[in-house]
């Protein structure tokens, strides 16, 4: 298939419209729900979706995104509302709480399923969808209610920004402001809610809390500000939505959800990685260079601590001598201090007995010895 | 006699579920105890990958061996997140829920490619089939055994004597993990060998409930337990209770209304979970609201003594010591201030005379005994 016929199959567009809507929104909603703590609340949320799911099944009387996304909506609330019931009324944890809402709620709709398609009805097929998620399922009239959904949820993030930002990072200053800080996080809750919502066709119930997650922390690697992390977020999400989604699309028989978080994964790996100043690759390299500094700086302070001992700013060294006092080998430290003008080689004079090269600390060297002694804290003259 | 036992498929099923929970609740009571439940979560979706890849390498999909081989999978999803926790880079909750997503989408991937066809699709995966676990059975002395029955079995007596062999140890380090430590109890190796037990639970009832109701049956029945007992013993003991009494009555009502059995055996715990938080006997929504009625009782009736005490004497009494001034000076509603005067005279701390509140004996040792603790009147 060329590029051109590709872009143009209507399934296909449908596909990567939807897959391009769900990354921007679980990038935008997910980033608050991982800056306050609350990734594995959005598990439980997608995990309740299930019965509702099945409930909007029923009343609409077939495969109605609208009635079906809505009945996500309200028992995914329902299950935020159980939760924090539990956590507030009862000895039980947080966690323990979670767990509750998720399995009971996932159980009630294992039992909503096989009460459908026990009852032989003819369209339930498609509801099997909502567990994996199957994006070439994706109608046009799905992308306008997802659309919508989208629109709703990043103009209440648009417009309670500041709000947003300040319960996030501080709870407690934004309740002395005078906000209304329980209905602000219950608003959070339900945003994550929504986005689980616009992802239920796509990545279905059970990996959508990843898709909500890894975004998020792939974008927290590169960022230091919250725009550009929410930003980011959303680039990271519609990436590895569309791509993951565009997989499953051609490749019949794979499961859209799991390529699509394998494909955030990659972005989230590439991240720990990479991410600049943050990233693995960049820890190391930088130990490496602490390294070097020290050894360099070692070696400085060895030659000085030797001059002074011999009240002898220009007191000569053999490269042996240097190395046997490090009892390793400090040429390429000793040539780096050189070619910052802190050493140099020079000739004994004749009346001595060994003809080779020798180390002396510059002037400015010598200063630099002190400076950093003296930054340590240390007796300049040990 | 035996062997009709075996056959008798409805007491074979509810004896699995029975087990799953059993099994189940023994390792999630120190998860729930700990605050660490979600891992549970964790463990039973990426076991998924764990088995797909066992049954690739050796295409059986049951054994010792083979519950041994997933588990591990279980115990890399807590060692990865740990490594990733450790990193500082993401935090505790975001690091479970990017490791198991991967682990368990690579496993429904593995099955969409080369296992689509075969025992585990990817519809089980999530829901299990407690209902047919009577189909597959092993020859056990003679008589034909559901070969779940044998695994969750062998698992509930392996969770149980772990429990039993390191009980003290499990205890200290659940309650005090820094004692256990200063003491040399390793609780880190500890809590890995009850997170490897719980993996091996896991697979073992895979085939039974699936990956995700698995989740209701290690966390719910502990929890339950936990809102009716401080005793870590009765927790053990509520829990297997629990899951007994979810495994029969939801095997019921699946079959009533013709659902799925391992979620309706869940939905049940999710039930008797929902009664011990309304009516536990001490941390029950109902038995701390008759708690706090009782205290507020006590302290209107301590509130009506003091006040006629205090005014006893004096030249004011007829105009205090009357309902009048309850409902005046103490601003109670006139309701709350007959309720008040009704159950003091009741007691007979109180008479009453028309308007008039007179105190008794016992009512004026009571205002004393308030108003100067622990001397003699």
């Amino acid at each position: 298939m060329s590029l051109l016929a590709l872009l143009s199959d209507y399934t296909l567009q449908n596909v990567a419209i939807g897959a391009a809507l769900l990354g921007l929104v679980s990038g935008v909603l997910g980033s608050f729900a991982v800056l306050r703590k609350q990734s594995l609340l959005g598990d439980t949320l997608s995990h309740a979706a299930l019965p509702g799911v099945c409930l909007g099944f029923i009343v609409g009387g077939g495969r109605h995104m609208g009635s079906i996304l809505a009945g996500a909506l309200i028992t995914g609330a329902l299950a935020a509302l159980v939760m924090l019931l539990l956590t507030r009324m009862s000895r039980l944890k947080t966690d323990a709480a979670l767990g509750i809402s998720l399995s009971v709620f996932f159980a009630v709709g294992v039992v909503l399923l096989t009460y459908l398609q026990g009852g032989n009805n003819a369209s339930q097929g498609g509801l099997d969808a909502f567990l994996f998620g199957q994006a070439a399922a994706t109608l046009r009239s799905d992308l306008w209610i997802m659309g919508g959904i989208s629109v709703f949820a990043l103009a209440l993030v648009a417009a309670l920004w500041k709000e947003f930002k300040l319960v996030s990072f501080d709870t407690q200053f934004a309740a002395t402001l005078g906000l209304p800080v329980a209905w602000l996080e219950a608003l959070m809750t339900v945003m994550i809610a929504l986005a689980v919502v616009v992802g239920l066709q796509m990545v279905g119930v059970v990996l959508m809390a990843a898709m909500i997650i890894a975004p998020a922390v792939a974008a927290r690697q590169w960022a230091h500000r919250l725009e550009s992390m929410v930003l980011l977020a959303a680039v990271f999400g519609i990436i590895g939505g569309v791509s993951g989604a565009m997989i499953s699309a051609l490749a019949r028989g794979l499961a859209t959800g799991p390529l699509i978080i394998l494909s955030l994964s990659s972005v989230v790996i590439v991240s720990l990685m990479f991410a600049p100043g943050r990233g693995f690759v960049w820890e190391i390299l930088k130990l490496k260079r602490d390294r070097r500094q020290l050894r360099y700086q070692q070696v400085l302070t060895t030659l000085y601590r030797l001059a002074s001992h011999h009240s002898d700013p220009g007191y000569r060294l053999d490269q042996g001598m240097v190395d046997a006092y490090h009892r390793t080998n400090t040429k390429r430290a000793l040539d780096r201090l050189m070619r910052r003008g802190l050493v140099t080689l020079t000739t004994p004079p004749s009346h001595e007995p060994g003809q080779r090269k020798q180390w002396v600390l510059t002037a400015e060297g010598y200063r630099e010895a002190e400076r950093i002694l003296d930054s340590l804290g240390q007796e300049a003259s040990a | 006699m035996i062997t009709a036992l075996f056959n008798d498929i409805e007491l074979m099923i509810m004896l699995v579920g029975a087990l799953v929970g059993i099994a189940s609740s023994l390792v999630g009571t120190f998860l729930v105890l700990r605050g660490t439940s979600m891992l549970s979560d964790a463990i039973g979706h990426s076991i998924v990958f764990g088995i797909v890849v066992v049954w690739l390498l050796t295409h059986q999909a049951s054994g010792p061996l083979q519950i041994i081989g997933a588990a591990l999978t279980g115990i890399l999803t807590v060692f990865l997140t740990e490594l990733l926790v450790s990193t500082q880079k993401v935090k505790k909750d975001a690091a479970i829920g990017l490791v198991f997503p991967v682990l368990f989408s690579l496993g429904v991937l593995l099955i969409n490619l080369y296992a689509s066809d075969v025992h585990i699709d990817a519809h089980t995966v999530l829901l299990g089939e407690i209902g047919f676990v009577w189909l597959d059975t092993l020859p056990l002395g003679g008589v034909e055994v559901p070969r779940s029955l044998l695994s969750m079995g062998a698992m509930t007596l392996l969770n149980g004597t772990f429990i039993a062999l390191f009980y003290k140890e499990l205890k200290l380090a659940t309650f005090d993990e820094a004692l256990a430590k200063a003491l040399g109890f390793a609780p880190g190796v500890l809590f890995y060998g009850l997170l490897l037990l719980t993996s091996g639970t896991a697979v073992a009832a895979f085939d039974a409930v699936g990956a995700v109701l698995f989740v209701a049956f290690v966390i719910v029945p502990p929890s339950a337990a936990y809102l009716l007992t401080d005793s870590l013993g009765r927790m053990f003991l509520y829990g297997a209770l629990i899951s007994i009494a979810s495994s029969v009555s939801g095997y019921h009502l699946a079959v009533l209304w013709d659902v799925s059995i391992g979620g309706m055996m869940a939905v049940m715990t999710g039930v008797f979970l929902a009664l011990a938080f309304l009516a536990g006997p001490r941390y029950g929504i109902a038995a701390q609201w008759l708690q706090r009625r009782r205290q507020r009782q006590l302290n209107e009736s301590r509130t009506l003594m003091v006040h006629l005490y205090n005014h006893e004497d004096g030249p004011e009494k007829a105009v205090e010591n009357v309902t009048q001034a309850l409902r005046e000076h103490l601003r109670w509603a006139p309701a709350r201030a007959k309720d008040v005067v009704e159950r003091s005279r009741q007691r007979q701390l109180i008479t009453q005379h028309g308007e008039r509140l007179q105190l008794t004996q016992a009512g004026r040792r009571l205002a004393q005994e308030i108003l100067e603790p622990g001397v003699s009147h």
